[in-house]
């Protein structure tokens, strides 16, 4: 599935709700679903400035896509961390790079999204496309 | 007494607007306050009738402008009893009071070897000032410790009060724990070691009747806007030979008695530390918002805040996994509290969703939150319209993120 499609898919299951808990509720459980990362990986060098809770990110590059791995200490984050890493895991850099999100404003999060924790959104999805890049050119280099 | 408590909500314009279609509990006080309409309609009334630069013309609006302003600072002397106006420093805030008093009163006095004394339940506006001038002078910066209520351990200050401290800054309240140190004992006890004594009144000016004279502080800084005033004003107490006695915090124009390309006189009294065209519309909605609270009257305030503290702290032990961090016996409207393992970002991100304003985080008490072992708190802090209705949709939505989030 493209990076397009999986973002449809998200906007689709979100336009179920029509209950702001009920979207939360939802968030939540994401987070509680996620894979958690690894704690050799819980490093400082892979937490993201800019949220107000801890989020870590991990990525690798396998057979050309890239796999994110993260985590964070506060479960609606981690809800949110879930869904990108969902959009973005398993396409190649370059892919990843060019996205342009839609999905956070037309599932209705982007309008609750407090500036505290839009920058915090904000930063994660630089700091993957960041990743992504400098694989992207680590491996060109190879 | 009759606390009007629906006539001063009504006062309030922002408090009859709602989020996500919800009433507002706005909890979160101890940030900002809200404004009176007094406030925003004297702020406005300046720029629509007098607006002038100040001290400088001759001309009708100037001298209207310069009275308010001057006017303000008298009110301000007033409401925390200085001896003189001359003793009040119109300054950014809390903030930038502190900053002044580092800069033009201790930098020239410290020396390699001395040392600052503050506290464990500093705000890092109180912390970051000092340390970065010990740092500059090679001095050493002395913490005095809290104890599990997150009360300061009076037996510590005394060992750390010495021959070699130079000055003991430390906060009335603290704004993450809501303690009410025991100001004037532990002023007393610092001059009695001939220690110069800063108080940050940041959080205690809203909540209680301060009178500086009787504190006996050397300097007292606060916020307009903690107390229903505008942002980006506060103030600074000085006591008037220690004020004489300082150098200006920043250079430029109102400062002077004569400039010339040699040699530069300066004024004397607090112009000497207001450079540039002040705020003068803040000073004008501050003098507004204390004379908003003096109508009410600072002893009511603190009685009707001291109840929701006492009704909200009642019904939040009820919760299972509850933990209230701050339960000192002297405390201000401030509750700050984790429950169990759940992030405090979550908790205000699903209280938020139910008009409810806390605050979230470490409150700018990094070290504090340490001493705790907490990531961060949740905190609720009221203000003068605050209801025990508010406390119960607090609870009620409370309750609510819990199921969500356990």
């Amino acid at each position: 599935m493209s990076i397009q499609e999986i973002e449809n898919e998200i906007v689709e299951e979100f336009s179920m709700f029509e209950q702001w808990d009920d979207k939360y509720q939802y968030l939540i459980d994401m987070g509680k679903s996620l894979t958690p990362i690894e704690e050799k990986y819980k490093t400082p060098d892979r937490l993201i400035k800019g949220c107000q809770s801890q989020v870590w990110l991990h990525t690798e590059l396998t057979g050309g896509k890239i796999i994110f791995h993260a985590d964070s200490d506060a479960i609606i984050t981690k809800g949110i961390v879930a869904l990108l890493v969902r959009v973005f895991s398993n396409h190649t850099p370059k892919e990843i790079v060019d996205a342009q999100l839609t999905f956070i404003n037309k599932i209705g999060l982007a309008e609750h999204l407090s500036p505290t924790r839009a920058n915090g959104l904000v930063s994660m999805i630089k700091q993957m496309k960041l990743d992504a890049f400098a694989l992207q050119s680590n491996s060109k280099m190879e | 007494m009759n606390y009007d408590i629906k006539k001063y909500r009504s006062d309030f314009p922002i408090l009859s607007r709602e989020v996500y279609g919800k009433p507002l509990v706005y909890f979160d006080n101890g940030a900002t306050t809200q404004k009176p309409k007094s406030v925003i309609d004297s702020i406005s009334d300046y720029y629509s009738r007098y607006n002038s630069n100040i001290h400088r013309g001759v001309h009708h609006l100037s001298q209207k402008a310069s009275f308010a302003y001057e006017n303000a600072r008298a009110t301000v002397q007033k409401h925390i009893n200085a001896n003189s106006a001359n003793e009040i420093i119109f300054t950014r805030g809390t903030t930038e009071s502190i900053n002044l008093v580092a800069y033009s009163f201790l930098r020239n006095r410290l020396t390699p070897g001395d040392e600052i004394l503050i506290t464990e339940m500093e705000h890092h506006s109180n912390i970051l000032p000092w340390q970065s001038l010990c740092e500059e002078k090679g001095a050493v910066l002395r913490i005095v410790p809290v104890n599990d209520n997150g009360e300061l351990e009076i037996a510590s200050l005394q060992k750390l009060l010495s021959p070699k401290t130079k000055f003991f800054a430390f906060t009335h309240v603290s704004n993450t724990l809501g303690t009410i140190n025991q100001a004037k004992e532990i002023i007393e006890l610092a001059h009695a070691a001939n220690i110069t004594v800063l108080v940050d009144g940041a959080q205690a000016i809203p909540h209680m009747q301060v009178d500086v004279q009787d504190l006996n502080c050397d300097f007292y800084c606060f916020s307009a806007h903690k107390i229903y005033g505008p942002t980006g004003i506060g103030a600074l107490y000085v006591k008037e030979d220690i004020l004489n006695d300082m150098i200006p915090y920043q250079t430029g124009g109102g400062t002077i008695k004569t400039v010339s390309f040699e040699k530069t006189v300066y004024v004397d009294g607090p112009l000497k530390f207001e450079a540039g065209t002040p705020n003068i519309e803040g000073a004008i909605g501050f003098a507004k918002a204390l004379d908003y609270v003096n109508e009410i009257g600072m002893e009511n305030i603190a009685m009707h805040e001291h109840k929701l503290l006492v009704y909200a702290t009642e019904k939040m032990k009820a919760i299972p996994a509850m933990r209230i961090i701050g339960t000192a016996k002297e405390k201000a409207g401030v509750i700050s509290f984790v429950v169990g393992k759940i992030h405090p970002f979550d908790l205000g991100t699903i209280l938020d969703q139910q008009g409810i304003a806390v605050r979230t985080g470490h409150h700018c008490t990094q070290p504090l939150m340490e001493r705790f072992g907490v990531p961060g708190t949740v905190r609720v802090s009221f203000g003068l319209y605050n209801t025990k209705e508010e406390v119960d949709l607090f609870i009620m939505a409370l309750e609510k993120a819990l199921k969500m989030l356990s």
